[in-house]
C-alpha cells in the first residue's frame, strides 16, 4: 500500500507482538522461528498488511489475544466446531481471487483481489465483535470503508440493498459438504448501512492479511450487528432492489432477522442477549445497544420497531 | 467362572477401572483449567463437557439392563450405581457452572431463564429429578424404601434421560448431530424395554 502523505507506522510498532500473543504462544513462536529460519521462507508467518490506525476508531478496551481471534471462530464452511476453521481452513485458496460486483449498478465489474487491496487507504480500526451466541471479542481489523468500493460501481436508483455472497466450493470448504446451512452463505445490508462509515471492507487483522479462518481474503465487518452478518471470503457483491434473504434467515426465520442489530432488549428466540462473555473474561458483562455504537448508528433505525425488525 | 460370572475380586477390579474411566473427563477439565488448555471460552467448554458426560453416563446406566439381558452378565448391574452417581456428579458440575460461572447467583436472571428458555425449562427439572435418585443410591435407602418402591422411584431416570436429550436438542444453534445421536441411542434403549415389557405381557396373558 502506498499512502505517502501518512506517517508510516508499522502495525507491529503500535501493538507490540508480546502484548497480543500470550507468553506461551510467544515462546512457541520463538522456538518455531529458530526452526523456520533453517527453512526456505517462514512457514508460520502470515503476510503483513500495512495500515495506519484510524484514531476515530480505537477502543480503550483490551484487545482479544491473537490466538483467540484466530482460533475460536464460527465459520461453518469449515465445520461447526469453534476450532474447526483454524484446523481446516488451510484448504482455502485465496489467490487468485476475484470479487464480482453486479446488480443495480452502473458499472458492474469483477475486481481482482490485488486491485481491491489498492482501492483505498488501509486503516486499522479496533472494533468490538459480538456473536449472537453471547460471546464477544475486541479485534484490530484492517480495511477501508465499504462505501469506497460502492462509490466506484455507482449504484442505480433502484439499489436499496447490498448482498454479500461467500465462496461456494466444497473442495476448498469441507464444511459445505454438510447441509447445516444453505450454501453459498449470503448476508445483506440496507444501502444506508452499507454506506455507513463503520462498515468496513476488511482484508486483515493484527497487522496481517486475514488468516483463512477469519474470512480471507476479503470480508465485511459490521460491528453493531451480530457477527454472522459480517460475511466472510466474499466472491460476489450484489446490489438489489429487494431485501435479500440471508443464510441464517433461511435456517431459522424466527430466530434470525435481516437486521440482527446487537440489542440486549431483544432476546434470541432461545436465549438471552442481555449479557455476553468477553473472550478472556471470567464473568459476563452487560451487552450494549448496537454493541456500543448506538451514538453512530441508532439514527439509521429511528422510528423502527426493533422488536419487530430484529 | 468366565465372564458371565465374576468373583468379588475381579468385580472389584472392574469397578475400579470403570471408576477411573468415568473420572477421565473431569481430570481432563482440571488439567485443561490449570494449563490454560480449555480454549478461548473455557466456561463454555466446561459447560458443554459436563453436560455431554452427564448424558453419556445416563445412557450407559440405561444400557446396563439391556446388556445384562442380552449377555447374561448379571454382574453388570453391580456397576450401575457407580455410573449413575457419576452422572449425578457431572450434572452437579454442569449446574454449578451455570449457577456460579455463567450467572453468578443472579437469581432473578436464573428464574427468568427457567421460565423463558425452553431448554432450561426442561433441563432444570431434569436435574432436580436426579437428586432423589442420587440420595437413594445406597443399600440403606433400598432397604428403607423396599425394593418395589425403590424401583418405581428409579424409573424417574427415563424422564430425566428424555429431558436431558430435549435440553440438548433445544440449545444447539443449528448443528443437531450430537443431539440426534443421543436421541437415537435413547430410543433404542427405551425401545428395548418396551419390547421386553410387551413380550412379557404376551407370555403372561397366554398362560
Amino acid at each position: 500500500m502506498r499512502h505517502k502523505n501518512n506517517t508510516r507506522i508499522l502495525p507491529s510498532e503500535i501493538t507490540p507482538r508480546e502484548h497480543y500473543y500470550d507468553r506461551r504462544r510467544f515462546m512457541q513462536l520463538a522456538a518455531g522461528a529458530s526452526i523456520a529460519s533453517l527453512l526456505p521462507g517462514p512457514l508460520w508467518a502470515a503476510d503483513k498488511l500495512e495500515a495506519s490506525p484510524n484514531k476515530a476508531y480505537q477502543l480503550a478496551e483490551e484487545k482479544t489475544p491473537y490466538k483467540d481471534v484466530t482460533g475460536y471462530n464460527n465459520f461453518y464452511e469449515f465445520g461447526t466446531g469453534k476450532g474447526d476453521p483454524a484446523q481446516y481452513a488451510h484448504t482455502l485458496k485465496t489467490r487468485p481471487w476475484t470479487v464480482t460486483v453486479e446488480g443495480e449498478v452502473h458499472k458492474p465489474k469483477t475486481f481482482a483481489i490485488e486491485e481491491l487491496l489498492k482501492l483505498a487507504a488501509m486503516e486499522e480500526r479496533v472494533y468490538r465483535l459480538r456473536c449472537v451466541e453471547a460471546w464477544s471479542m475486541v479485534i484490530p481489523w484492517i480495511g477501508y470503508p465499504l462505501s469506497e468500493l460502492v462509490k466506484q460501481v455507482e449504484p442505480t436508483g433502484n439499489a436499496k440493498f447490498v448482498e454479500f455472497i461467500t465462496l461456494d466450493d466444497p473442495m476448498q470448504m469441507p464444511g459445505q459438504r454438510s447441509t447445516v446451512l444453505e450454501w453459498p452463505y449470503n448476508e445483506g445490508l440496507r444501502m444506508d448501512e452499507a454506506m455507513h462509515p463503520l462498515t468496513l471492507l476488511t482484508f486483515g487483522l493484527y497487522g496481517e492479511m486475514l488468516p483463512n479462518q477469519n474470512g480471507a481474503p476479503i470480508r465485511i465487518v459490521v460491528p453493531w450487528k451480530y457477527g454472522f452478518k459480517s460475511a466472510k471470503s466474499i466472491v460476489k457483491i450484489r446490489f438489489t432492489e429487494h431485501q435479500p434473504v440471508s443464510a441464517w434467515m433461511k435456517a431459522g426465520p424466527s430466530e434470525y432477522g435481516f437486521y440482527s442489530n446487537v440489542n440486549p432488549e431483544v432476546d434470541h428466540a432461545r436465549w438471552s442477549q442481555a449479557k455476553e462473555r468477553r473472550i478472556g473474561d471470567f464473568f459476563k458483562r452487560p451487552t450494549l445497544p448496537f454493541n456500543g455504537y448506538a451514538d453512530q448508528v441508532a439514527g439509521l433505525y429511528s422510528g423502527m420497531d426493533l422488536q419487530k425488525y430484529f | 467362572m468366565g465372564i458371565k460370572q465374576l468373583d468379588e475380586k475381579t468385580l472389584g477390579w472392574v469397578k475400579a477401572i470403570i471408576f477411573l474411566l468415568a473420572l477421565i473427563p473431569f481430570i481432563r477439565l482440571v488439567i485443561g483449567g490449570i494449563t490454560d488448555g480449555l480454549g478461548a471460552n473455557p466456561i463454555e467448554k466446561i459447560t458443554r463437557s459436563t453436560g455431554y458426560w452427564t448424558l453419556t453416563l445416563i445412557m450407559v446406566t440405561l444400557a446396563i439392563t439391556p446388556l445384562r439381558k442380552l449377555t447374561g452378565w448379571h454382574w453388570l448391574t453391580r456397576t450401575r450405581r457407580m455410573l449413575g452417581l457419576f452422572a449425578f456428579f457431572y450434572v452437579c458440575l454442569h449446574f454449578l457452572t451455570y449457577l456460579v460461572l455463567d450467572q453468578f447467583f443472579d437469581w432473578g436472571s436464573i428464574i427468568k431463564d427457567i421460565i423463558k428458555r425452553p431448554y432450561i425449562t426442561v433441563g432444570f427439572p431434569s436435574f432436580l429429578l436426579l437428586i432423589p435418585l442420587a440420595v437413594t443410591s445406597n443399600n440403606a435407602m433400598i432397604k428403607k424404601l423396599g425394593g418395589k418402591r425403590w424401583r418405581w422411584l428409579h424409573r424417574l431416570v427415563y424422564a430425566v434421560a428424555v429431558g436431558g436429550v430435549v435440553h440438548y436438542w433445544w440449545l444447539v444453534k443449528k448443528d443437531l448431530t450430537n443431539p440426534v445421536i443421543f436421541a437415537a441411542v435413547l430410543a433404542i434403549l427405551l425401545g428395548f424395554r418396551l419390547v421386553y415389557w410387551w413380550r412379557g405381557k404376551q407370555v403372561a396373558s397366554s398362560r
